[in-house]
């Protein structure tokens, strides 16, 4: 860890103000906020993430309230603890796979200090990222190369890699805000603007160094969901090698209703598995208007792992991942 | 002197330092501070293999707080452990030259005012390498071929028996390195004043680091204190000196400030050892109705450049099973890895994944119960030196086990056992054993008088429970309260105590102790009859007797006695004291021509739900022989620990190599799974057989550390294949194996 300082700010507008000079709010930044810091105090350590400037986020006011919304949707500040997300009681009633997601990951003791916002803009757990004694990782020094490609990559991605990346995005909160067609909230240096979170996460491409849309400034202030069709069925399932305190090797996210012995309104996503939390319209495509049975879902499986690219010790996952989504699909409905 | 009445032996005594630790009292290496303390943080290679061409420590001198940086260039000269005298697994000391045998290896160290300042200082430190290409291969059949192995253990002719065998299994077993992650760190606090060293160390055997200090620093033994008061955990890692104390050490007495160096996670995975890999050939053949004909056991285990610590897989081959022929064989492999050590149960616990998962396979060919196949192999003595054991109950941990755990309403045919929701049971078994026995031991015990008495001895609570156990051994003797017994240990300046390693403590205690208290209550019983003021002036010594903390004439009743602390009182004496001792095993009559071991068998139940490829373990029934059991709460906390730890070595647990690189890819707590609470079955069910073993001691302990460790990963394996019908050879299982088996690249 460098020395930096550190700046607590009590509005949106101070903390933008000091982060719009940073050249840029991918890696390498200069300046970046915290607000529960188990991501970035846990890179910083390791000399991943070497900012000068932290803003503290944690005191501006009205960034840690979840509020049912006028039109219905739900509005959760940027500064809302995963843990307190998890237990809202609309995100129980009425997202509850968000509320699943959530509680499937990390370990309580994180998820009592981690934030919307922060988990919005976690990073990978690729050990040659993590790892300075690698000099070859392109998301960390752009250019220089990919050390897993060849090397251990059990737990890297399978969908929306390139040849320059396959780091895996390690989020459960986002696969489920996924299938929630979450809305992202910024302020920024030039007013505020809201992202769908379908187009807020970059592919990797030749650019893995570029994660999503955020620009200097940019300060997420909170996420809105869309309010959801009567009687959904939702559900969240984890697959891993331990039974807890682990990233997924496969997750399913779904959302869905089954109206008239046909499954509605369904929208899938998928963890574990993709350089960016994965919706898989393919999926939706198979299942919509069908009857819900084991063929239809192994179709819909089939079709969302179609331009999966395994490597060598990450093979597993694409076999892995059917059988997700298929017990994800008969459980959900089965319900 | 031993009372039958009132003893806690054998029950489930809570822990007399369990409210230190609960309160945060309990002070642990790291938690000792002194003015002017130092903070040392090492620089660690970032390459597997090479020379070090330079060492470039402007930038990082010239930061906050940074008092000195070391290297081979300047550090104070340090030298090798006296081989077979001191016990070091690592015997080249840090910076002796610029050569570099592995990952993390320490090239630096930092001291600064703050941990932060030479954290921050050490990442400051350049230093250039002659690069090499490291050896990291994970395939060791270079090992097992004829001409590189040697003989550790033979009887008749196994390759006439296997030529000539019935029913045959020829299989390669493979265990991953495995790294110890106790909760606590490895640690040093060193302080140096007047010539003299008194350190605070992270260790399981105070007396073999203090030895193995004075030589590496140089100096006279008695120039060398260790104090360990608790321990958070060891699981063996901590048995021997490892280079952080060294540097600590020696910067304190460089720098005359005292320096505290606590290593981070990762170093947990590069510089102080870790279970070696294995690789494993088993030959076994049977008679058409399972009587063993042959057991062949080549193995090769992995180890680094520099040292010869090598997993003795072997360890229980030549006497768990009767087989008339029987050959075992190893060797070492040398790779660019940091020098192995002894994990929980070291040899057998590897040694036995490959030896049981070969006879469960044996059964499954020759269509018999597993169970049976073991009653039926049973032998009548240990067949590598014939002579008789001291106490074997292998055959009642079998049925017990068998009987508790349902195995009867076992259905062998692979996946048959499916529960409504589409899980399948699979159920497994395997034998356990782990060796016993006393080492050199000695106490010293004091009556006090105000009535409290102590007892003293240079051995180590690891957080296994011994502060306990001694409490209880002494009111076993004296029938004084445990309330009124202080329990000194872990300092050298007691009298030397064994090393809590191969669980040996609890055996080695007893006798001891009982030599101590009797010598102090000789010299009691003195003091009583010379005493001007004592009631029992002038009585002869041998007319007096003690028992329940009261002194008595032999012809009258304990309750018509004196306390001790009133013989004291009068004699204004502050306390009585007596020195005792013990021998080891070997040197014990009652022991010599004896076979000790521990003894036990493990059934597992795994639920596998093909549908997810999710397996878990959920049910475990353990019988365990292993002697007299001491401290029931303890002994049965350390067997379910010991369960866990195998759920992770079976499923879980594998340090891998970057195989370009040669460094640990998952060295932190995240990545390298150990169990957590949510994988531990929901029902873990330990039975001690309680068998005295007389050859141990009067009360017969024999030491229940590893034993419950052994056994578990093969019954998991035996489990997984009933359930699957996939034999897993290679530790951990993983869903791929389940999955899509030998799609792993890094496999051998």
């Amino acid at each position: 860890m460098i020395d930096f300082e550190l700046t607590r700010v009590g509005t949106p507008d101070a903390a933008i103000q000091i982060a719009a000079a940073t050249p840029t709010a991918q890696q390498g930044a200069t300046i970046r906020f915290i607000a529960g810091g188990t991501n970035l105090i846990d890179y910083m350590k390791l000399d991943v993430e070497t900012p000068q400037h932290l803003v503290d986020i944690n005191r501006i006011p009205d960034l840690a309230k979840v509020e049912k919304q006028p039109d219905g949707s739900l509005k959760i500040g940027a500064l809302v603890r995963n843990s307190d997300l998890a237990q809202a009681p609309e995100v129980v009633a009425e997202y509850a796979v968000l509320s699943q997601a959530l509680l499937s990951g990390a370990s309580a003791q994180l998820r009592n200090k981690a934030t919307t916002s922060g988990n919005l803009l976690q990073r990978t757990r690729c050990p040659y990222f993590r790892d300075l004694a690698y000099a070859e990782c392109n998301k960390r020094t752009p250019g220089s190369g990919c050390a897993a490609i060849d090397g251990y990559h059990r737990n890297h991605a399978i969908l929306g890699v390139s040849d320059h990346c396959i780091a895996t995005h390690a989020s459960d909160m986002d696969v489920a805000l996924m299938v929630l067609d979450a809305v992202i909230h910024v302020q920024g240096t030039k007013g505020n603007r809201t992202i769908p979170i379908g187009e807020f996460y970059k592919l990797p491409g030749t650019t893995p160094h570029i994660e999503n849309s955020l620009e200097p400034g940019d300060l997420i202030t909170h996420v809105t969901l869309p309010a959801l069709p009567e009687k959904t069925k939702q559900i969240y399932l984890k697959l891993r090698d331990r039974a807890s305190y682990e990233f997924a090797l496969a997750s399913a996210a779904i959302v869905m209703q089954v109206q008239g012995g046909r499954m509605r309104h369904v929208r899938v996503a998928m963890g574990g598995v993709g350089t960016r939390p994965w919706r898989m319209p393919e999926a939706e495509r198979a299942l919509e208007g069908q009857a819900p049975e084991e063929r239809v879902f192994r179709t819909a499986a089939d079709a969302a792992l179609k331009n999966a690219r395994p490597n060598t010790d990450n093979a597993f996952k694409v076999p892995l991942a059917k059988l997700c989504m298929i017990r994800a699909l008969t459980t959900v409905t089965n319900a | 002197m031993l009372k039958e009445n009132a003893t806690t032996i054998g029950t489930p005594v809570p822990r007399i330092d369990g409210p230190y630790k609960t309160t945060g009292i309990a002070k642990y290496s790291s938690d000792h501070n002194f003015p002017g303390l130092l903070h040392a943080v090492p620089v660690c290679a970032t390459i597997a293999k090479g020379k070090i061409t330079g060492i470039d420590t402007a930038a990082a001198e010239a930061m906050r707080g940074v008092v000195k940086i070391y290297h081979y260039g300047n550090a104070p000269h340090l030298y090798r452990p006296i081989p077979r005298d001191a016990r070091v697994d690592e015997a080249r000391p840090a910076f002796e030259d610029e050569n570099v045998y592995y990952s993390g290896q320490y090239v630096a160290v930092v001291v600064a005012e703050t941990m932060e300042q030479a954290r921050a200082a050490a990442r400051a430190v350049k230093v250039s390498y002659a690069v090499e290409k490291p050896d990291n291969r994970l395939d060791l059949s270079e090992g097992l071929q004829e001409d590189g192995l040697h003989e550790a253990n033979k009887r008749g002719d196994v390759d006439a028996a296997f030529s000539t065998g019935t029913v045959k299994i020829d299989a390669i077993y493979i265990t991953p390195v495995e790294t110890h992650n106790p909760m606590e760190l490895h640690a040093s606090v060193a302080t140096y004043d007047s010539g003299k060293f008194v350190l605070y160390e992270t260790t399981q055997s105070i007396v073999n680091h203090r030895t193995a200090m004075a030589q590496m620093l140089g100096v006279p033994v008695e120039n060398v204190q260790i104090i360990m008061k608790f321990l958070g955990s060891g699981f063996g890692g901590k048995l021997w000196v490892w280079q952080h104390s060294l540097l600590a050490a020696s910067a304190a007495r460089d720098l005359r400030r005292p320096v505290k160096l606590v290593t981070d996670r990762r170093s947990q995975f590069t510089n102080v050892g870790h279970r070696p890999r294995t690789q494993q050939r088993l030959r076994l053949a049977a008679t058409a109705e399972g009587k063993l004909t042959c057991i062949q056991h080549d193995y090769s285990s992995e180890t680094s450049i520099l040292d010869n610590v090598g997993e003795n897989c072997g360890e229980s081959t030549p006497f768990l099973w009767s087989t008339p022929n029987l050959r075992v064989r190893s060797s070492m492999s040398r790779r660019n890895v940091g020098t192995p050590t002894a994990m929980r149960g070291p040899g057998a616990v590897p040694g036995l994944f490959a030896l049981e998962s070969a006879m469960d396979e044996l059964a499954i060919r020759l269509k018999m119960d597993p169970v049976q196949l073991r009653l039926l192999n049973e032998p009548e003595k240990d067949e590598s030196n014939g002579l008789p054991f001291s106490s074997r109950h292998m055959k009642e941990c079998l049925t017990l086990g068998a009987e508790k755990f349902g195995w009867a309403k076992r259905n062998p045919v692979v996946g048959s056992m499916k529960k409504p929701d589409g899980t399948i049971l699979g159920w497994g078994i395997a034998g356990a054993s782990w060796g016993a026995g006393r080492i050199p031991t000695s106490a010293n015990f004091a009556f006090r008088d105000d009535g409290s008495v102590r007892i003293g001895c240079a051995t180590q609570d690891i957080g296994t429970g011994t502060y306990t156990v001694f409490s209880q051994m002494v009111h076993h003797i004296t029938g004084i309260s445990m309330g009124r017994i202080e329990v000194a240990l872990g300092d050298t300046s007691l009298p030397p105590g064994p090393l809590s390693g191969g669980s040996r403590v609890t055996g080695s205690l007893f006798p001891a102790i009982q030599d101590a208290v009797n010598a102090a209550t000789k010299q009691l019983l003195q003091i009583a009859v010379n005493g001007v003021h004592s009631p029992f002036k002038g009585a002869k010594p041998d007319d007096l007797a003690f028992s329940e903390g009261r002194v008595y004439r032999k012809a009258d009743s304990s309750a018509s006695g004196v306390t001790f602390e009133e013989i004291l009182r009068s004699a204004n004496l502050r306390s009585a004291i007596g020195e005792g001792s013990s021998v080891a095993s070997q040197q014990d009559p009652k022991a010599k021509g004896l076979s000790l071991h521990s003894f036990g068998a493990q059934f597992v139940e795994v639920e596998w739900d093909p549908g997810i490829a999710r397996l878990r373990v959920s049910r475990v029934v353990t019988v365990i022989d292993g002697g007299q059991i001491i401290n029931l709460k303890a002994a049965t906390n350390q067997v379910e620990g010991a369960i866990v730890m195998g759920l992770g070595m079976g499923l879980l647990e594998e340090t891998v190599y970057d195989q370009r690189y040669g460094h640990p890819v998952n060295a932190n707590y995240a990545d390298y799974l150990v169990a957590t609470h949510a994988d531990c079955p929901p029902t873990i069910d330990v039975t001690f057989l309680d068998y005295p073993d007389k050859a141990m001691s009067e009360i017969g302990a024999r030491g229940i550390g590893e034993i419950g460790l052994a056994g578990v990963a093969p019954a998991i394996t035996a489990a997984v294949y009933h359930a699957s019908g996939v034999r897993v050879r290679e530790l951990p299982v993983r869903i791929e194996d389940l999955l899509q088996p030998s799609t792993r690249k890094h496999r051998a």
